[in-house]
């Protein structure tokens, strides 16, 4: 199986009711490690992961992986902003990542534990996953998204609203996950979280994609003025 | 009191007429679930051309007039009907297809309210997933079911106390086609009051159950908010 990557987007406009929220946007995604969209509200970091991801209709352009579309659906995965909690128990959300595969729902089960315990919801087992605390919710739903074994893993501001505590629970997990050689592209508005993880910086300003560069690059010589702005922590629109 | 003694005593003709009652609406609401149900998935997952003139037609489907669909159905019956070669007209079956094509919209116009709510939920995570769209629909039948048992109740309270239509195509046939609300309206009009009144509180008294019945189970099986 080759690899699904570079992910190759080539004029890509993402527009609702006439009015552009993404792009033109130009991009491409290669080699291993986190990618890190950064960008203040509004500057369309959720709109470009919904569009690489295949979620948002493409206005203009085209998102190519390095293989067939159907194939490349199968082998990524998205973890939203608001995690969706299905109405069942901490477990069978977990399970439904593989039951959708085509698993049969004993192995999927025995899968959702393994991957429980690797996120610390082993306790939760058993409760309704609409009972659980937002930190917990979102280790779910990076349980149910990682349990696809994904080659590439696309995350919404996974830490937004949550404490100290839970975000590092959470950063150990993708560290894991980063390390056994998943693509994390995931976009945040923590700096400190972006300085910590990134290999890779994308940043977006009114819905276009400002710089594209390597993290030690972008954090310590950024190209434009408005990344150093951003960077210093001035209002940038 | 007479009507009482007719309860207490288990009277054998009331008790017929009770469990045919039972036995036509009970048919005609799992035929109805099959269909409507899995319509309102349908109806919630799919877009296509003509889904806002479906929901609409359901909609106004939901207050079709009993006797008029008892009419309907008995042309499509009668022996110079399509379907008169069955021989099913003043039969419990001409009665429960009669229910069937009254719930319908109903079930499925309630199922869908509730349904279209949680595919707002559900909807990024499920494309997200790959889910094929029979896995959606399933998805939100069973993560639905709690709302789906109200659809459901909604149905068997319709069915159970209807009676223009199967009046028509049943025929209030005794020991055939007679059930407990025609029963009443026969009774009612011969001026046995006591046998129409005993009639009455069965059937009241089996709604109020059904629904303490899956007010209970519906309960014990979840605890959370769904």
């Amino acid at each position: 199986m080759t690899g699904m990557l570079p992910l190759t987007v080539t004029g890509a406009v993402v527009r609702r009711r006439g009015r552009v929220l993404v792009g033109p946007v130009d991009l491409t995604l290669d080699g291993a490690g986190v990618t890190m969209v950064i960008g203040p509200n509004g500057s369309g970091k959720t709109t470009l992961l919904r569009l690489l991801h295949g979620l948002a209709r493409l206005s203009e352009g085209r998102v190519a992986w390095n293989c067939p579309a159907r194939e490349a659906r199968r082998r990524q995965a998205f973890v939203f902003q608001s995690p969706v909690m299905m109405r069942r128990s901490v477990r069978d959300n977990i399970a439904y990542g593989l039951i959708v595969g085509g698993t049969p729902r004993r192995a999927a089960r025995a899968g959702a534990e393994h991957w429980a315990a690797r996120v610390g919801l082993t306790e939760a087992l058993n409760r309704p996953a609409t009972a659980l605390s937002g930190g917990e919710r979102q280790k779910l739903a990076i349980a149910r998204a990682l349990i696809r074994e994904p080659e590439v893993l696309f995350l919404d501001e996974p830490c937004a609203a949550l404490d100290g505590r839970a975000t590092r629970d959470i950063e150990a997990i993708l560290c894991a996950a980063a390390g056994g050689g998943t693509r994390l592209i995931m976009s945040t508005h923590d700096m400190g979280q972006a300085r910590r993880l990134a290999d890779e910086v994308v940043f977006m300003l009114g819905g276009r994609v400002g710089e594209c560069t390597p993290a030690g690059t972008f954090f310590d010589r950024p190209g434009s003025a408005e990344a150093r702005a951003f960077l210093r922590g001035d209002i940038v629109e | 009191m007479q009507a009482f003694r007719l309860v207490v005593t288990l009277d054998p003709d009331l008790l017929e007429i009770t469990l045919r009652s039972l036995q036509v609406t009970l048919s005609a609401l799992v035929i109805a679930a099959v269909i409507a149900l899995p319509l309102a998935a349908l109806l919630s997952v799919r877009r296509f051309r003509f889904r806002r003139a479906t929901i609409a037609v359901l909609n106004a489907l939901m207050g079709l007039p009993p006797v008029v669909v008892g009419l309907v159905v008995y042309i499509l019956l009668s022996r110079g009907g399509p379907l008169g070669v069955l021989g099913l007209l003043f039969t419990p079956a001409a009665m429960i297809i009669a229910q069937v094509v009254i719930i319908v919209p109903l079930m499925a116009s309630v199922a869908h309210q509730s349904l279209r709510e949680l595919w707002s939920d559900y909807r990024d995570l499920l494309i997200s997933m790959n889910a094929t769209r029979r896995q959606r629909m399933q998805a939100l039948l069973w993560d639905g079911r709690r709302a789906l048992l109200t659809a459901c109740l909604a149905g068997f309270g319709r069915a159970i106390g209807e009676v223009g239509a199967i009046m028509i195509v049943g025929g209030n046939i005794d020991h055939a086609t007679r059930v407990l609300t025609t029963a009443v309206v026969l009774e009612t009009g011969r001026g046995d009051f006591a046998l129409a009144l005993a009639l009455g509180f069965v059937l009241v008294g089996m709604a109020v159950a059904v629904n303490l019945a899956i007010h209970g189970l519906s309960r014990t099986e979840t605890e959370g908010r769904w």
